[in-house]
């Protein structure tokens, strides 16, 4: 059979038991076999059953994106693996804490451009803001390169989040 | 049965024994020491003391390997851990079911680098299938029954559970569940019907199919391999064995092609190269059997049977994965080809089969046994023929030998063959044989070695005294890492770096310091009277068989080469050197 070699990207979503070592046995399985992350987050999501929904951007050809679901499947404490890139529509949310310190001129012109961005200022000095966004890992892409020549001091993103559009859950 | 409470020593006692344990491989040391009194008080548990961990996990997988039970290891904490690694990675590429303890710092130590504390959960993490630190004394039961669940269940593999000494000492209540019914792992044992009966269609359909078959057969349990003789004789297609698979299919039935891959046979993989449908049971198209996957069995379609998801499209991309326990989907597709009345193409089969007998008649394992030096390839047959009607199970080593006793020891059930094929370790064989030994006591058990390999391990010969495990060690000795050699001389123009062994000790003499009985043949008439010897003697044995110091590893195909650009001989590898991309490959 012909083997397609094109990069995806795909967010795949993995409900684990909320127990020592899951993130480690995730991480692990990702850096042995050679697979990228590009994006990993994790928190509780459900705390009466003590399970963490961990949200992964990676990328490669449709067999190795296969390979990854299979294999963190395969893993004890996994719950289910859920590839929403192929199963549909999704929406992805990433937030960012963006830092600009600056004077004069450069400090408006930063107020202006997050409020064309719908960032919220949520810390300000005579000297800083500090802008909370979120929205697609493009969007907060391109506010922190225009952010760049008005004083960025410091960047802190959460990486990306991502849910199926629709009423059923995962 | 009412609750009891016990410290967690009896509770690990206690389940070992509900699990059905009856012998664990072991090396005390502080960490455990609470566990080591739980076991001098008790005698439903026997203890075999090794004399270094690595090999206590190779004896458990020796012993797994020939019951289909769980092996069972006992290691301290810090060094006795580190020591399982290799064990644990070994079981680990093999699927071998094995449950290892290993001690640990109490837990209000861990994290201070303690004396003799290692991360233990954080190494073994990688090798193996799952583990576990026990933390609260209350999850001590349910975390040791789900341990041997998780060894056995699915695609076995070895499985930690950690455990801190002031976890050991604490009191607790056990409580037995053996019944898991664990919340996330339940692995799929059945396939849907839809699949099953694409499947035999394409069977019946094929005009040029070939079974290729591997460990997974063995590991679904005996009514596999009755399964799988049913349907192989149902639909009179040829059938081929991976290294990890032989005895799974009787070596000397006529359908049966023998190995294949890297070493395999001529007829087994050309048959590969030109099949029109493969079925793979059990098997997972490892490199060591595909060779260059650009032109792996071209033109085929291929149909894969395996438990574990994981291993489908990992290496070769095939149109039908069937996921599910190879014994239940072998029983389900017999049903349906029977329920749905199927034939076979027999003018094609036949065709076929007239193709495959033409490449046997290349007799690619021939050998020149002449004068009275001794050919490795006739000392092993030599072994088989004598072994052969007895009640025989046979280990390895890893290198030429290994592949030699692959291709003249002719394995006609499962179970009998125990051998490092995924991670390849040398001196596993002689561990594993005690461990088989331990397990079948009244059995003939023989390790064929090679003099580098046993090196590895040889501390164990020492084990098997103590444990009163009779094992031979039947040592084709040629003074070289031979398989390193043999590359060298494909690859880096016969450049013997570092690969042949000076000072080799007296392996006779080893013997017998070791309180063995050590034999020795140098020439070729006298391998016989040896072997009879060897077999006669109830105690362990060395026979040292000093074998063709120059003698090479044929069929073979080159690492970066197809099926059908095999080397039948050393006339071929002097025609033809490894490519540059070969070269990069191991």
């Amino acid at each position: 059979m012909v083997v397609d070699s094109t990069i995806e990207r795909h967010t795949i979503a993995v409900l684990v038991d909320n127990e020592a070592g899951v993130l480690a046995r995730v991480i692990g399985l990702f850096s042995g076999r050679g697979y990228n992350i590009e994006s990993l987050t994790v928190a509780e999501t459900d705390t009466a059953d003590a399970i963490s929904r961990i949200t992964v951007v990676t990328s490669g050809t449709p067999q190795i994106i296969e390979q990854i679901k299979a294999q963190l499947n395969r893993l004890v404490p996994v719950h289910r693996v859920v590839d929403l890139t192929a199963e549909g529509a999704n929406v992805e949310r990433e937030l960012a804490l963006v830092k600009v310190a600056g004077k004069g001129d450069k400090r408006v012109e930063a107020l202006r451009i997050a409020d064309i961005f719908r960032a919220r200022a949520i810390d300000s000095t005579n000297e800083s803001f500090v802008f909370e966004i979120s929205g697609a890992t493009e969007k907060l892409n391109a506010f922190i390169d225009l952010m760049v020549p008005l004083g960025l001091v410091d960047v802190s993103r959460t990486g990306v989040v991502a849910i199926a559009r629709g009423k059923s859950a995962l | 049965m009412a609750d009891q409470q016990m410290n967690g020593s009896e509770i690990i006692i206690k389940a070992l024994v509900n699990e059905g344990v009856d012998t664990i491989f072991g090396y005390p040391g502080g960490a455990v020491l609470p566990i080591y009194d739980a076991i001098f008080q008790q005698n439903q548990l026997k203890h075999v003391l090794v004399r270094q961990e690595g090999g206590a996990v190779h004896m458990a997988e020796g012993y797994a390997r020939s019951t289909g039970k769980v092996g069972c290891v006992l290691v301290t904490s810090g060094p006795g851990a580190t020591n399982a690694v290799t064990g644990l990675t070994d079981a680990l590429m093999d699927s071998i079911p094995i449950v290892c303890l290993t001690g640990q710092v109490p837990t209000h130590l861990i994290g201070n680098d303690a004396f003799q504390e290692a991360d233990t959960t954080g190494i073994t993490r990688p090798c193996t299938k799952h583990n576990y630190l026990v933390k609260d004394i209350a999850d001590l039961p349910r975390i040791m029954h789900e341990a041997f669940y998780v060894a056995r269940s699915g695609r076995p593999g070895p499985v930690v559970v950690d455990l801190p000494k002031d976890i050991l000492m604490a009191m607790g209540t056990y409580k037995n569940l053996t019944q898991v019914e664990h919340k996330t792992y339940q692995p799929r044992l059945k396939a849907e019907k839809n699949e099953i009966e694409k499947a035999v269609a394409m069977i019946a359909a094929a005009k040029k199919p070939l079974f290729y078959c591997g460990g997974g057969v063995i590991n679904s349990g005996l009514k596999a391999s009755k399964q799988l003789d049913r349907l192989i004789k149902l639909t009179g297609a040829p059938v081929t064995l991976t290294l990890m698979g032989l005895g799974a299919y009787p070596a000397t039935d006529k359908q049966f092609l023998g190995m294949l891959g890297m070493h395999g046979t001529y007829e087994a993989n050309l048959a590969m190269h030109d099949a029109d449908l493969i079925v793979a049971v059990g098997a997972r198209f490892d490199d060591r059997v595909t060779g260059r996957l650009n032109a792996f069995a071209p033109n085929s379609k291929k149909i894969h049977i395996d438990i574990d998801p994981s291993s489908i499209n990992k290496n070769v991309v095939v149109d039908l994965p069937v996921v599910g326990d190879v014994g239940t989907i072998l029983d389900q597709m017999l049903r349906a080809w029977k329920a749905k009345g199927l034939k076979t193409n027999q003018k094609a089969l036949k065709a076929w089969w007239k193709q495959i007998d033409e490449w046997r008649e290349r007799d690619c394992l021939k050998y020149n046994q002449t004068g009275t030096v001794i050919k490795p390839q006739y000392a092993i047959e030599r072994l088989y023929e004598a072994t052969k009607d007895r009640d025989c199970y046979i280990t390895t080593e890893v290198g030429q030998h290994q592949m030699w006793a692959a291709q003249y020891y002719k394995f006609d059930e499962p179970k009998r063959w125990m051998t490092s094929g995924g991670l390849g370790t040398m001196g596993y064989g002689l561990p594993a044989a005690i461990g088989v030994q331990v397990a079948h006591p009244e059995s003939l058990v023989v390790d064929i070695s090679g003099e580098a390999s046993f090196l590895m391990n040889m501390q164990e010969m020492s084990t098997a005294v103590q444990a009163r495990a009779p094992v031979k060690v039947f040592i084709t000795n040629n003074q070289y890492m031979g398989m390193v050699r043999q590359w060298q001389e494909l690859m880096h123009g016969s450049r013997y770096s570092e690969s042949y062994t000076d000072a080799l000790p007296d392996l006779v003499k080893l013997a017998e310091a070791c309180h063995w009985v050590g034999l020795r043949a140098t020439k070729a008439d006298e391998v016989d009277d040896v072997i009879q010897e060897m077999i006669s003697i109830d105690r362990p044995v060395i026979a040292d068989i000093w074998v063709d110091q120059k003698e090479n590893c044929f069929p073979m195909i080159p690492s970066g080469a197809a099926h059908n650009e095999m080397l039948l001989g050393p006339d071929d590898e002097a025609e033809q050197s490894g490519s540059e991309e070969g070269m990069v490959l191991v």
